[in-house]
């Protein structure tokens, strides 16, 4: 009888879709160290996303241009709103801010070399402009930041447009935390602060406090800048209709929107993975309210957060962006998570693709780390080619697809070239569930 | 003397005119009339010369200011003298939120009461207050000197770094690690140089020194709020 019952069929184990392995784990070392778990990077969930868009190419109705020899056009202006010194790009794609301090010297070269190859440009980041940003960088974007670290006017007027950071998609709503590891001596002191301690960047700004205040900071802006360089807003993707307005009325030139999917230096991973909108659900409604207000390409709009590809590219501008940015595709072109320092990631516990920890500062790739020995693993120059060169094919994949569409300006790109292959992309891009002519939320429509 | 009509010349005219000058420049007093509340008066200045606001001003007038000497016969705005590098700005009225917030350099004075956030991250900046400062000053203050000759109000210095703070009457309550500190010899002499330079008739034995207990300069989940 015992043995006829050991041998009958057993239920699978079967792991729970809600207490997963991963979640389990995060369980027993939140149990464990009482605290919780802080990370560079930007939502690692899967979220609706550009790969559930799809072109539609030309055919009957569209006329297409030929291959990589009829032109398409890729040159962007920027800040053409008030400012008397537009940007000019040669590509639809720049740099996201990074910090010098979160980024070691050579990078933040490495970025500004790459840019500038490219035709376009890179952006400081908390902590201030550095020497070698500065240098390397024919178009330099200088972040105004709540902690104002290395703020001064000297630099406002060596740059050549400025960004006040609201908020980053990372974490709408959060400051900055750099850890004492990476404070060196030199980050220390562009920051005003000890050397050694954890640095805690403010979530919100010291002297205003909202759009109303915001305007009048702007005009201070442009007072002390000659009204040359073109004034970005950066929000994270929050609310990005009210957003976008609000910008507009305290006078940007220029808004950047940035998705969940956008990196961060350091914050706790719930920040990370539960506050924000990914990057699709917020484009169309920043370009609702640029049109609502009649100033849709009078005010530019780029948009970033999982920017990785050229098609990525096409469908953020087909949606009605003037331009995107890239941070973590940047830094991954530059060598950032590359295969080849698999065992120095194993030795951190972590592998080649997933390794985070930033805010440590050990990165293996000489990155994310103030550390000489590591530094000196990134050659700037080779670093900056290397990033010319995925510029380059993001570019010419965006302008396959747009000559593909029939388009002479990757600009021409719009919302009747895409269909959806999901329900929610549908639902977030306002293009047709793929098969269809509908999508949820269609004037006209009921669902 | 230059004298400029803000009213009738306009705000751009008097920056770029002000910007413009060098530090071997012989225009080295203005006084700025009709300034009516007007914002962003005297903004990125960057040499030896002397303006003389007549009135009140709106926000963030002598913002980022380099090497000149800014006297505002009125009342400021919020943001005063924000990001100072250098140089000197005197307020004789009051001042609103955020005076000398950033600020990196340079001297500011408030003859009257200044409000909230009164030197909010400051980052070297010295500033002088004859009244009392409202709540949430010094709030991440890095490094300089906050002196108040008044009342300081709820949570002064929260969060602070390594700027000092003097205040001669009440504080409200101070901010997480913000701590009354021992007054040394060395600390007296920055207050009599600062009290001198502002004019003030406070006698430095009479202040509190408060500073930070640096307990939250290293991430610790239990001192988190």
């Amino acid at each position: 009888m015992k043995d006829a019952k050991e041998s009958a069929p057993r239920t699978e184990p079967i792991q729970s879709a809600t207490f997963s392995t991963s979640i389990n784990a995060e369980i027993r070392r939140a149990a464990a160290t009482g605290i919780y778990d802080i990370r560079g990077g930007g939502a690692k969930r899967k979220v609706p996303h550009f790969d559930d868009l799809l072109f539609l190419g030309a055919s009957m109705s569209r006329y297409p241009l030929e291959g990589y020899r009829e032109k398409c056009d890729t040159k962007v202006v920027l800040g053409t709103r008030f400012a008397k010194k537009p940007i000019e790009l040669d590509i639809p794609i720049t740099i996201a801010g990074m910090s010098f301090g979160s980024l070691s010297g050579p990078a933040k070269e490495a970025l500004g070399r790459g840019a500038t190859l490219a035709g376009t440009s890179t952006t400081t980041g908390d902590g201030g402009m550095t020497e070698e940003e500065r240098g390397h960088s024919k178009m330099l974007v200088y972040q105004y930041l709540p902690s104002r670290y290395g703020m001064n006017p000297d630099d406002l007027r060596r740059a050549d447009a400025i960004e006040i950071v609201v908020g980053q998609g990372a974490k709408p709503g959060g400051g900055g935390m750099l850890l004492g590891q990476k404070i060196s001596d030199r980050v220390a002191g562009m920051r005003n602060l000890p050397q050694g301690i954890d640095q805690r960047s403010a979530c919100r700004h010291p002297d205003w406090t909202g759009p109303d205040d915001l305007e009048i900071k702007i005009l201070e802006l442009r007072e002390i800048t000659n009204w040359e360089k073109p004034i970005y807003i950066k929000v994270g993707g929050a609310r990005p209709y009210f957003d976008t307005t609000l910008a507009i009325k305290a006078g940007a030139d220029v808004v950047v929107l940035d998705g969940m999917q956008g990196g961060t230096a350091a914050t706790q991973d719930v920040f990370i993975e539960h506050v924000g909108q990914p990057i699709l659900a917020c484009i169309r409604e920043a370009v609702r309210a640029l049109q609502d207000l009649d100033l849709h390409r009078e005010v530019q709009l780029i948009v970033s957060g999982g920017i990785r590809t050229g098609a990525d590219v096409a469908k953020a501008l087909a949606l009605g962006a003037d331009a995107v940015s890239i941070g973590t595709g940047a830094l991954i072109a530059l060598g950032d998570n590359d295969p080849k320092w698999e065992t120095e990631y194993q030795k951190l516990g972590t592998t080649a693709g997933a390794y985070d920890d930033w805010h440590e500062g050990n990165d293996p790739a000489g990155i994310t780390t103030q550390v000489p020995e590591l530094m000196e693993r990134l050659d700037p120059i080779e670093g900056g080619r290397r990033l010319n060169n995925y510029l380059k094919v993001m570019t010419l994949e965006a302008q396959t697809i747009a000559r593909a569409c029939g388009k002479n300006h990757i600009h021409n790109l719009e919302p009747e070239d895409l269909v959806a292959l999901t329900l929610e992309a549908a639902a977030m891009a306002r293009v047709p569930l793929s098969g269809t002519d509908w999508w949820p939320g269609k004037p006209g429509t009921s669902f | 003397m230059q004298t400029y009509d803000l009213e009738s010349d306009g705000l751009r005219g008097l920056n770029s005119s002000l910007q413009a000058l060098a530090g071997s420049t012989n225009k080295t007093q203005w006084n700025i009339v009709n300034p009516r509340g007007s914002h962003a008066i005297a903004v990125g200045l960057d040499a030896p010369i002397e303006v003389n606001v007549k009135g009140s001003t709106g926000y963030y007038c002598g913002g980022m200011n380099k090497q000149a000497f800014i006297r505002v016969h009125g009342s400021v705005g919020p943001g005063c003298a924000e990001n100072m590098m250098s140089g000197t700005v005197i307020v004789e009225g009051d001042a609103s939120q955020y005076a000398g917030a950033t600020g990196n350099g340079g001297l500011l004075v408030i003859k009257g009461n200044a409000s909230s956030r009164c030197g909010i991250s400051m980052k070297g900046i010295d500033i002088v207050v004859h009244g009392n400062i409202g709540h949430m000053s010094a709030f991440m203050a890095q490094s300089g000197n906050l002196v108040v000759c008044g009342d300081a109000g709820d949570a002064l210095g929260d969060s602070l770094y390594e700027a000092r703070l003097f205040v001669r009457g009440s504080v409200k309550s101070l901010g997480a690690d913000c701590i009354e500190k021992e007054m040394r010899p060395e600390h007296l002499e920055i207050l009599t140089d600062l009290l001198t330079r502002a004019d003030s008739d406070a006698r430095p034995e009479e202040f509190t020194r408060y500073g930070s207990a640096r307990q939250l300069y290293h991430f610790n989940i239990d001192n988190a709020y």
